[in-house]
């Protein structure tokens, strides 16, 4: 599904991204984690194309996403949340996915009623996502009202609306209680359900070791393990990289490492 | 009576000025050019009644699409500036356009007078009102009917999903680029439509006073411009017509006898409610707050935390 190849993203000398190999195969959850500042952001935001590679390709399906514009690789079936939360406040709960709203193929509207159509053409699917999302009873809200939790949700039903092939999740979890991770968990599970491919960035080990399909390691701006989860965790690469050293890590209860 | 009429003139062209600059602080773009267009809209209309005997209405709107157009071919480079380099590219702007006016020599005669943009002289027989029986009664009508048209579009556009997206765009514009949002189209399409309004303005303007010239264009016009929707709030189209009938019909109207002075009060009121409230006068909470005050409950969706 996607194909980072030979990827590079330098800020001055800071190699962000630094010759990066991934592959994520369609339907699957992709577990990416690694140490603050080993490039994770930076990747989802290169696949995104708020920034431009320095060097490689970003491939989705075969196709080159690389000279798309942002909204362009909507289309192409990318879409993601941020590490930190990135709503439109002043709008209410159901302008926000409305804005990002695109119509199932073969259920298009015109491009007419897609500016300046009301909210009642799409009046049943956006309030199912909604209640998807445990938003049912807020679609009136303005989204900067929300709860931490509820907003953590509704970034996710956003990412959503554009009906994606592949999501990429920028650490959805961080600072939620651990009831909201297990929500959260069996949400990111139906999504695989619907056939969502899902690139996974997450600190919360309970999580993605639990969810995850495959799992990759970045350091450096580098994968330098990629594997199933329990390999990922018994890897003593992984151990020295992520916690500074190989003791008083036995595996699974592992928890948020930093923040 | 003709006074108040002059009055209502007058802030019926402001609140279009104001709308014009109020469409693009939807998407986030604070424009010091809508006064460029204003002018392209009030030379282009005033030329056409005057050297080639239009009908107002053709005039008006060929002017306005005239204006619209620049402000298209404007929004592609403004899109790659922000903030205060945005603002410093369209004062470039409106002054470029001013000084071109300002050269500007087409004098042609018509009836056996001699008509047309005469330079630093101005353009002085834009009398087309006057001359096809208009009553001042008549023009402000017409001032308000477009006022009222362009206020009621501005606020159904909040009703539909291009509302949304704008502001969106306004809010943040890389989520709402990661949403899908084509910034380059939208912000575009925000600075035609401020271009279009701007250009009706003008047009209105040059015919109501009959004549323009170059000291009517200036920044302090500008200025006026943006100050309204900043001081209203874009939160609706009212906080803009509210924030012109204050400004001019108070700040400018009623300190009359402190002369030029009066920009200063003016350039204060600024700064003070910038401070005391930047979301503008008139923003959610201000709505709120007048219909708790009438008995009324607060608004629901801002009640909830
Ligand atoms: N816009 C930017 N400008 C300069 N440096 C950046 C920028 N974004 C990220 N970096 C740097 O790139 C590196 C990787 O950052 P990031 O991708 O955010 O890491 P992670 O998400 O894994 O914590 C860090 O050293 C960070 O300081
Ligand atoms: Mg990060």
């Amino acid at each position: 599904m996607l194909r980072l190849s030979n990827l590079s993203k330098y800020f001055g000398g800071v190699r962000a991204v630094d010759a990066l190999e991934l592959n994520v195969k369609t339907g699957e959850i992709f577990g990416l984690i690694g140490p603050n500042g080993s490039g994770k952001s930076t990747t989802v935001n290169l696949v995104c194309g708020i920034f431009g590679p320095t060097s490689g390709s970003i491939e989705l399906d075969g196709v080159d996403l690389k000279r798309q514009a942002p909204h362009q690789r909507i289309d192409a079936g990318v879409s993601r949340t941020f590490q930190n939360i990135r709503l439109f406040d002043d709008l209410t709960v159901w302008q926000n996915l409305w804005v990002a709203w695109r119509d199932a193929p073969g259920q298009e509207h015109s491009w007419f009623s897609n500016w300046f159509g009301r909210s009642l053409s799409r009046r049943h699917e956006i309030q199912k996502l909604l209640e998807f999302s445990g938003l049912g009873d807020k679609s009136n809200n303005l989204a900067g009202n929300l709860a931490f939790g509820e907003q953590r949700r509704l970034e996710l039903a956003r990412a959503m609306a554009s009906k994606p092939k592949l999501i990429l999740l920028d650490e959805p979890a961080a600072g939620m209680s651990s009831a909201e991770v297990t929500d959260l968990r069996q949400r990111i599970l139906t999504m695989k359900e619907m056939g969502i491919t899902v690139l996974l960035i997450e600190h919360v080990m309970e999580l993605v070791m639990n969810v995850s399909d495959r799992i990759g390691v970045l350091n450096f701006g580098t994968l330098i393990a990629e594997g199933l989860p329990e390999e990922i965790q018994n890897n003593p690469l992984v151990q020295k990289a992520y916690f500074g050293s190989s003791e008083n890590t036995s595996g699974g209860d592992t928890n948020a490492i930093d923040q | 009576m003709l006074y108040f009429l002059g009055i209502f003139q007058t802030i019926g062209v402001h609140t279009l000025l104001g709308l014009s600059a109020y469409v693009l602080l939807l998407t986030g773009q604070l424009s010091l050019g809508q006064v460029g267009f204003f002018a392209i809209g009030a030379y282009v209309s005033g030329i056409l009644t005057v050297l080639f005997s239009w009908h107002i209405f053709a005039a008006l709107a060929v002017g306005a699409l005239v204006a619209g157009f620049f402000a298209f071919l404007i929004g592609f480079p403004a899109l790659r500036v922000k903030g205060l380099m945005l603002v410093v590219a369209t004062i470039a702007f409106s002054e470029i356009v001013r000084l071109f006016f300002f050269n500007l020599s087409w004098r042609v005669e018509v009836n056996g007078f001699d008509v047309g943009p005469d330079s630093t002289q101005g353009f002085r027989e834009i009398r087309y009102f006057a001359a096809n029986g208009w009553e001042q009664t008549h023009v402000v009508a017409l001032i308000w009917s477009f006022v009222i048209l362009v206020m009621f579009l501005l606020w159904w556009l909040d009703r539909v999903r291009a509302g949304a997206v704008l502001r969106a765009v306004g809010e943040d514009d890389l989520a709402a680029q990661s949403s899908g949002v084509n910034l380059t189209m939208v912000k575009v399409a925000a600075m035609t439509a401020g271009g279009v309004i701007a250009g009706i303005g003008g047009g209105l303007f040059a015919h109501s006073t009959t004549y323009v010239d170059h000291h009517t264009f200036t920044i302090l016009l500008a200025t006026f411009a943006v100050s309204y929707p900043i001081l209203g709030g874009h939160k609706n189209v009212f906080g803009t017509l509210l924030a012109v009938i204050f400004i001019q019909g108070f700040v400018i109207e009623g300190l009359r006898f402190m002369g030029d002075y009066r920009n200063i009060v003016f350039g204060l009121l600024i700064i003070l409610a910038m401070n005391l409230r930047p979301q503008g006068l008139v923003d959610g909470h201000f709505i709120s707050d007048i219909k708790k005050k009438l008995g009324g409950k607060p608004k629901k969706d801002s009640a909830d935390a």
